[in-house]
């Protein structure tokens, strides 16, 4: 018979978490006041003397032990699965250490050359280039990095494959020849080893002491034995080059002082002559500016690279117009995000409405058709919107069977901006109706009458009574939406077409088919810090207290 | 159910019908009238039409038959908004997101009222419930009590001529009832407004209204002043219903203008006033109010037939006594004795006569 539906408690005379602080505040001040003798109040004691806040501790110890336990197991899965990869790809996103892994030489030697200068560097740095690639081939490193640096500067890649290749037939096999010549022990690997134990000869021959304890490091990865295999030219030249450097001197072995005396006499080969041999574009400044630029541990190249900048050889510019697709992407991304997170509050909110005020039975049964989207496959759904929105789909045929539209014009809906909103928005709209829902629920139908007796027409009690009430629910929903949105990839990927995909798209492209994690890594932390700003400037309007989820 | 229609009327209800299913009437044929500046209370146990009443005439609900008129007026057909109706909502119903300023500026708001205008009424109804304090705090930072003020001042603001309460103190502590009870009469009296109040809580209609209607099964069982309700009540639902009362059933056995001899089902025969009986061999239902029955011989008339009853309980309430006895059969026969030095404290077990006068026993329907 009373059909006003009683209300729940009475918020005004619930006890509070703050009454109990204020609760405590006074006891406090109680407390001080009884203190004996009127002394400043020194800690409380228990029964047994002790403090009474170290036994409050030790009682609640043994709870909070029980708590963590309890939860243990999902902190951990948490942790493994969830944290530890975010972290991984936020360190991905500036992790650069393969330059200076795969080229320790060259980036050393690079250290003095001016990348401004329009020059190629000189000859010593050829040198190192030869060590590192040489050993680089050998390892089969020299191709990652080749496409690691063609991210940065196209062609580079194709430059160190073709140069791999024929790094190990240089002309360097002069130097070889003529030392062999002098000494034929020097063939013998044996000897090399027994060479390189020195400290003394290590000192005289600093280069190729480097090189020597790499390629051998090597050659005990791979199995085999230095003190057997042939010496290769790459260790003749570059025992040629410390020599004419050194000349030598300290050395204990008698036969580098040998060698030194007779080096100033021989052939030489010019290692640049050899690299521009096997590909020009290695006289070409612009390709040692990017290993220069690109040769700390640590880079922003893939954040630049995100919004569409770059680091070159002069400082960090802007990309060239045809190349920039980052930022299209991302304003497109929050764009459509919230054209998809207002349709479905300007969708959802009628229905919500409706929900809440339905006798309880007929709620639940509508209820079941606002979850059933839940309960199909994400897949199954978005490809029926293919079928819906397609040119020759169940849409397009009946506007033409009913003359609206020609059969020549039939509308374009989808592999769009469109058809990405429309298929979204149907499968979010369910996240924006059940906080809507669950928060007007909670509306006693009550404020809509007494704004009524006091003399609002229905429309002004609705938007000065009701709708605010509301406004949590729509909070809610709309981060939900919006942030389930701005992420989302499975959907813009099939309806999508190639206007109306989003960053995430892209993410996954480089994840999976250029395999650039790195830009992949940097646009995901670029994601992650925009959901996050959304978050705070939400809280900021909002006021995440005031959002509901039931 | 007499007829009042008169030209004062202020509040009309007539022959109206209410079925929110189409089969069964929660109200049935409903006639009511109220001059201007009544306090009228509807009391009646839930489901028994009267929060219906109250919704017909605010504008909730519409009357599926009859008229509803409003100064003369039938406002069937006009919406809640343009009645121009307080209303006290049972929960308050204060906007929990606006001050109580804004709470009590929203009526004049969307009356368009000017601000200076409607900034010096909303104080005065603060001032009004004595809560001038308290305007810029929100809904839930006030108690139960502080709450119900505000929604009084709220419903009063606009100046409305009549105001609806729908059970308003019903979640208030005893002693704070008591204390809005008897604000809101001299309020409701200061300020000269028709009130329609509804409440479960016999004591409070019969405290606070000027007039009081019992409301079950959908009807008026009775509409009187609180004193005739309680002393004369018309049937036996009203007898049972105000106050405590105690019952014997029997037959009509001699009829006149001012007497009827009832047996009771143990063949003992008492003398009643007759009310709601129409002949001899009726069945009826006598009332008697537990304060009304003596039991010490020298208080009652001569000639007052006498009923044996047997003391089972003794119970000590501090001002009166409260003494259960069984009497013609009816175990929960309760008698109310006044704590003075003289008085009388019976014994379980203990053999009593006890009579009253005839006046005082009611002979109604059964």
């Amino acid at each position: 018979m009373s059909d006003l539906k009683s209300t729940g408690q009475q918020t005004a005379d619930a006890p509070t978490p703050e009454d109990a602080l204020h609760e405590a505040a006074s006891l406090d001040a109680r407390e001080a006041a009884h203190a004996p003798g009127g002394k400043a109040a020194g800690p409380v004691l228990a029964a047994d003397g002790t403090p009474l806040k170290r036994s409050l501790a030790r009682a609640l110890r043994r709870q909070k032990m029980r708590a963590l336990a309890l939860i243990a197991p999902l902190l951990i899965f948490v942790l493994l699965t969830f944290i530890a990869p975010i972290a991984d790809m936020l360190f991905r996103s500036v992790e650069n250490q393969i330059v200076s892994e795969t080229l320790p030489e060259t980036v050393v030697a690079l250290k003095d050359w001016d990348s401004e200068g329009g020059v190629p560097p000189a000859d010593p740095v050829f040198a190192a280039l030869y060590v590192d690639l040489f050993i680089a081939e050998a390892q089969k490193l020299h191709t990652r990095l080749g496409t690691r640096l063609n991210y940065e500067k196209t062609g580079v890649s194709s430059l160190f494959r073709k140069t791999g290749r024929r790094v190990g037939r240089f002309d360097t096999d002069t130097y070889t020849d003529q030392i062999t010549a002098l000494d034929p022990s020097w063939e013998d690997p044996a000897t090399w080893v027994a060479m390189m134990e020195s400290d003394a000869n290590r000192a005289a021959l600093p280069f190729t002491a480097r090189s020597w304890d790499r390629w051998t490091a090597y050659q005990l990865s791979e199995g085999d034995d230095p003190a057997k295999e042939d010496i290769e030219d790459v260790l003749f030249t570059t025992l040629y080059l410390d020599l004419r450097e050194t000349g030598g001197t300290g050395a204990a072995d008698a036969r580098i002082a040998q060698i030194a005396a007779a080096v100033g006499d021989f052939d030489t080969v010019s290692l640049s002559e050899q690299f521009a041999d096997a590909d020009k574009d290695w006289l070409d400044p612009e390709v040692w500016g990017t290993i220069k630029a690109f040769a700390p541990n640590y880079t922003p190249g893939y954040f630049l690279n995100s919004v569409d900048m770059q680091k070159t050889p002069h400082g960090i510019e802007a990309r060239p117009e045809n190349q920039q697709i980052y930022m299209k992407l991302f304003k497109r991304t929050i764009f459509m995000s919230m054209v998809i997170t207002l349709s479905c509050i300007m969708l959802g909110y009628p229905v919500a409405w409706i929900l809440a005020n339905l006798p309880t039975r007929t709620a639940n049964l509508l209820m079941i058709l606002v979850l059933l989207p839940f309960w199909t496959s994400l897949l199954v759904r978005t490809s029926a919107w293919k079928v819906m929105l397609q040119q020759q789909g169940v849409i397009n045929d009946t506007l033409v069977w009913l003359g609206i539209v020609g059969d020549a014009d039939r509308l374009v809906m989808i592999n769009n901006q469109f058809g990405t909103i429309v298929a979204m928005t149907h499968i979010l709209l369910p996240f924006m109706i059940l906080p809507l829902y669950s928060v007007m629920q909670t509306i006693q139908p009550t404020y809509l009458r007494a704004a009524k007796s006091l003399g609002a027409t229905n429309w002004t009690a609705f938007w000065r009574v009701y709708f605010p009430q509301s406004v949590p629910g729509i909070g809610a929903g709309s981060v939900l939406v919006c942030i389930l949105s701005i992420g989302y990839y499975i959907t813009p990927e099939i309806v999508g077409g190639t206007t109306g995909t989003f960053i995430s798209n892209r993410i996954a492209y480089h994840i999976s088919s250029s395999l650039n994690w790195g830009l992949a890594a940097a646009l995901g932390s670029i994601l992650l810090a925009a959901v996050m700003l959304l978050y705070w400037v939400y809280d900021k309007i909002v006021g995440i207290d005031n959002v509901k989820l039931g | 159910m007499a007829d009042t229609s008169s030209n004062d009327a202020f509040v009309e209800f007539e022959r109206v019908q209410k079925s929110y299913d189409g089969e069964t009437l929660v109200v049935k044929d409903l006639n009511l009238t109220m001059p201007k500046g009544e306090f009228l209370t509807m009391l009646g146990p839930s489901g028994s039409g009267k929060t219906t009443c109250l919704m017909m005439l605010a504008g909730f609900e519409t009357a599926t038959h009859g008229e509803i008129k409003l100064d003369g007026r039938p406002i069937n057909n006009i919406p809640p908004h343009k009645r121009g109706i307080g209303m006290v909502f049972q929960n308050y119903a204060l906007f929990p997101h606006m001050t109580i300023n804004e709470n009590l500026s929203f009526p004049l708001e969307v009356r368009k009222i000017g601000k200076s205008d409607r900034e010096a009424k909303v104080k005065r109804a603060l001032d009004m419930v004595e809560m001038g304090a308290f305007g810029g705090r929100r809904p839930a930072q006030l108690s139960g009590g502080q709450q119900q003020r505000i929604a009084l001042a709220r419903a009063l603001v606009f100046e409305p001529e009549l105001v609806l309460m729908d059970e308003p103190l019903g979640a208030l502590d005893k002693q704070l009832r008591e204390k809005m009870q008897f604000e809101i009469t001299d309020l409701a009296h200061r300020l000269g407004i028709t009130v329609v109040y509804v409440t479960h809580d016999q004591t409070e209609a019969l405290t606070m209204s000027d007039r009081v209607a019992v409301f079950d099964d959908g009807r008026i069982q009775q509409i009187a002043p609180p004193d005739e309700l309680y002393e004369s009540p018309q049937n036996s639902f009203v007898a049972q219903f105000i106050g405590e009362n105690n019952t014997l059933e029997g037959t009509v056995k001699e009829l006149s203008d001012k007497l009827a001899l009832v047996q009771l089902d143990d063949g003992e025969v008492i003398d009643c006033m007759p009310v709601n009986v129409n002949a001899v061999g009726e069945r009826t239902k006598v009332s008697i109010r537990p304060e009304r029955v003596e039991f010490q011989k020298d208080r009652l008339k001569e000639g007052a037939h006498l009923l044996k009853a047997t003391v089972k309980e003794f119970i000590y309430m501090g001002d009166v006594f409260r003494t259960r006895l069984s009497v013609a059969g009816n175990d929960d026969f309760i008698i109310k004795s006044r704590n003075a030095p003289d008085q009388v404290r019976l014994k379980p077990g203990e053999q009593i006569e006890i009579g009253w006068l005839p006046e005082d026993c009611r002979a109604l329907d059964a």
